[in-house]
């Protein structure tokens, strides 16, 4: 275990051009290796210590995997990220494993999360066991009673097993399991989106106060916009495998310097006939292009109604720094300014190469953990 | 005359050895030509049994009953045969279901699975249909429409495939089109992308829309008027500003409270509702959400309350409605209000003289019954 008072510092994590590529493979004896998914290409994020971050996106965007990349779920492939000073893609796996007591995760799916025939007890006091802390039962009953009562579970709920709770109830013994190893980071990865909006308020709400409470660090993933901008203190907007925007959340939701922001931003539907009204929408024509074969330069050109003929096309924008934003667009200033005006877009068909009958876009992701 | 009226419509559940689910418990509304009528509620509240039922595709099993009245266009669509049910279903009346994926056949071409509408309403074939199918699919938004006609509904992404089942119910141009949830499964620009192609259908053709949904945003943009459900019954019925300006029935107060919104300043937290849904199961009788209302009186345990007719076409089923905003302040009413629903559910649950035979049962029950997320 690493000594806490010597390496504090207000950065939690920072992570730097991470990469996750997934090889694709063809043929049955012999493996070729024909292309890459590109789920995280190139990523630069920090998250303050007590912060919450979040990561919004549309599904197949790479959030997911980022936030498994992050606690080193899934291996990245190139880039690095320190959490605490420690690099953690070159630790060696006892280290590793040392340190997941730390950081821990929340998925979305608080059914298909939990072992089914394992009670709630057991599933508490797995990790406990793991990581060796508490000295015998009565200090792990104790620590685990601790954990129901801040998660607001009764405490019969630990001789019980994950069906004979609601949605709601499930999604708190995820977070109680997150939790109950007292750690700094968690990844939540759209923790709430499974649950009913009166569920949703509460599961956020008892997020918030843990955070207050506890000092948490959150890296919050959703697809749910309003509610990423309600419980973040910065945003990180991503679209096909690279941040796009990333702002103070009231500022990315007033000011939204990205194309693909204010296209994301003037979609989501508010419970408010009068905003509805008078709200224009910008619609972006077609899907998602396929991360295998990701368009040439900015990545959102084939989609992007401000689109220039020069630049967009072969020149890949680079995160800058606009007034506390940091944006990755070529003409960000003159689009905020109004010089320069939306077009039509026609829809294009982006088929990855040499699969002329294959999907044209990448629908939902099957990887578990991700939005379906 | 509304062209589709639903009366005291309910659906019930008997299996043997368990307690009947009242799945739908007398819902009425109606919908005028060109209307579009929103039924808003959580899992379980019963939005999706009642518009199986109006459809007449419920699994028909024993223990299933179905009762009321859905009126359309002079016909009692629950008295219908099987036979005439089918040739009003796709011609006259519409679905579009949730789930592209699963409601398309995954074996069967897209272009098959369109004209098939049109052969079996339509009497089109060959290239006629083929030609048909291929101007649907172009005028929902599906680019290269001749190619699509001979793909297969796993070779389009999720939003294609909502539309190529939207291009599926408008075939036959319907006069009703219900939508069950049309845009849960997309992602917001997407979603966008379907609802603004729903309403210029509307727009143009003059069908009227059922939108089913759980999303109070899709709703404020789309509908005229709006059903809130909870546990089987509409609790607020009223026209979109009204319900969202002022919203009576508690129930609807707190789904507008839990929703974050985008302009709303930092450091505010939501405002829950307490419990969850199933919390109904130990409320046999009385007004299903009275386990979860912070504005509980006593009589609404008793019986079921009924549906306040109020002006300008609203109603609601509260006997202790939330004040219209600047009239009566919200702490005035302190008095009559129950202090704490969980305190005080024992009690209340044990007093009801018609809870006798449920009264085991206990007010705080076990989550036993799967939940659909």
């Amino acid at each position: 275990m690493t000594e806490e008072a010597g390496t504090e510092s207000d950065i939690l994590v920072e992570v730097r051009d991470l990469k996750v590529h997934f090889p694709i493979k063809r043929g049955i004896l012999l493996d070729r290796v024909v292309g890459h998914v590109k789920a995280v290409d190139g990523v630069d994020l920090s998250i303050p210590r007590g912060k919450t971050y979040g990561l919004v996106g549309e599904s197949g965007c790479g959030k997911s995997t980022l936030g498994r990349a992050l606690l080193q779920l899934t291996p990245p492939t190139g880039g690095e990220v320190r959490f605490d000073g420690v690099e953690l893609t070159t630790l060696p796996a006892g280290k590793l494993r040392t340190m997941r007591r730390r950081m821990q995760m929340i998925f979305q799916d608080p059914m298909s999360s939990l072992d089914p025939r394992q009670n709630i007890e057991s599933i508490l006091v797995e990790g406990l066991q793991t990581h060796g802390i508490g000295t015998d039962r009565d200090d792990r009953r104790r620590i685990i009673g601790e954990t129901l009562d801040a998660v607001g579970l009764p405490r019969w709920a630990l001789s019980r097993y994950p069906h004979e709770f609601s949605g709601g109830q499930r999604q708190r013994i995820g977070i109680a399991r997150a939790l109950v190893l007292g750690p700094e980071l968690i990844v939540a990865d759209e923790p709430v989106s499974a649950l009913d909006v009166s569920i949703q308020a509460q599961v956020v709400n008892l997020l918030e106060e843990l955070q207050d409470n506890l000092g948490l660090t959150y890296l919050f993933i959703a697809h749910d916009l309003a509610v990423v901008k309600h419980i973040s203190d910065v945003v990180g907007v991503m679209y096909l495998g690279a941040l796009v925007e990333e702002a103070p959340s009231d500022r990315l939701y007033s000011e939204p310097l990205h194309p693909y922001t204010r296209a994301l931003m003037s979609a989501v539907p508010v419970p408010d006939p009068d905003v509805e009204d008078r709200r224009e929408r910008i619609l972006l024509a077609g899907d998602l292009p396929s991360p295998a074969n990701p368009p040439a330069g900015c990545r959102f050109h084939t989609r992007c109604p401000w689109a220039q003929p020069t630049r967009c096309a072969d020149e890949r924008p680079a995160l800058r720094d606009i007034g506390g934003s940091r944006v990755a667009c070529h003409f960000a200033e003159r689009i905020a300014s109004g010089e320069l005006r939306p077009h039509k877009v026609s829809v294009q068909i982006v088929r990855p190469e040499g699969e002329g009958g294959a999907p044209a876009v990448v629908s939902a992701p099957t990887e578990p953990g991700s939005y379906v | 005359m509304a062209l589709l009226q639903v009366d005291d419509l309910s659906v019930t559940f008997a299996r043997r050895g368990q307690r009947t689910v009242h799945a739908v418990d007398g819902v009425s509304f109606s919908v005028d030509a060109g209307e579009v009528v929103g039924l808003v509620g959580e899992s379980g509240c019963g939005k999706s049994v009642t518009s199986l039922a109006i459809m007449g595709l419920l699994p028909k099993q024993p223990g299933l009953r179905v009762g009321g009245k859905a009126v359309f266009d002079g016909t009692d669509l629950l008295q219908l045969d099987d036979r005439s049910r089918r040739d009003i279903r796709g011609r006259d009346v519409a679905m579009i279901f949730q789930d592209p994926l699963s409601s398309l056949n995954p074996v069967i071409p897209i272009g098959l699975q369109v004209t098939e509408v049109l052969t079996r309403h339509r009497g089109m074939r060959g290239e006629a249909a083929k030609k048909e199918a291929a101007d649907l699919l172009d005028r929902v938004g599906i680019p290269d429409p001749r190619r699509r006609l001979k793909e297969y509904p796993h070779q389009l992404s999720g939003g294609m495939r909502q539309r190529a089942l939207i291009a599926m119910s408008v075939a036959c141009q319907p006069r009703l089109l219900i939508a069950d949830e049309p845009t849960t499964a997309l992602d917001v620009t997407i979603q966008a992308q379907i609802l603004e192609l729903l309403k210029d259908l509307v727009r143009d053709s003059g069908t009227a829309l059922v939108m089913i949904t759980h999303d109070l945003g899709v709703v404020a943009g789309m509908c005229d008027t709006i059903n809130v459900l909870y546990g089987g019954r509409v609790v607020e019925t009223a026209r979109r500003r009204p319900l969202f300006r002022e919203p009576r029935h508690p129930y609807t107060v707190g789904l507008l409270g839990s929703v974050p919104c985008l302009d709303a300043g930092p450091g505010e937290r939501l405002k829950p509702i307490p419990g969850s849904v199933r919390d109904l199961l130990a409320w046999p009788d009385g007004c299903a959400f009275a386990p979860r209302c912070a504005r509980r009186i006593d009589e609404c345990v008793g019986e079921p309350p009924e549906l306040v007719l109020a002006h300008d076409g609203r109603s609601y089923r509260c006997l202790n409605p939330a004040p219209v905003p600047g009239t009566v302040p919200p702490w005035a009413t302190g008095g009559r209000a129950a202090t704490d629903p969980a305190t005080d559910a024992p009690t209340a649950g044990a007093a009801a003289p018609a809870a006798a035979d449920d009264a085991t049962a206990g007010p705080v029950p076990a989550p036993r019954e799967k939940e659909k997320p």
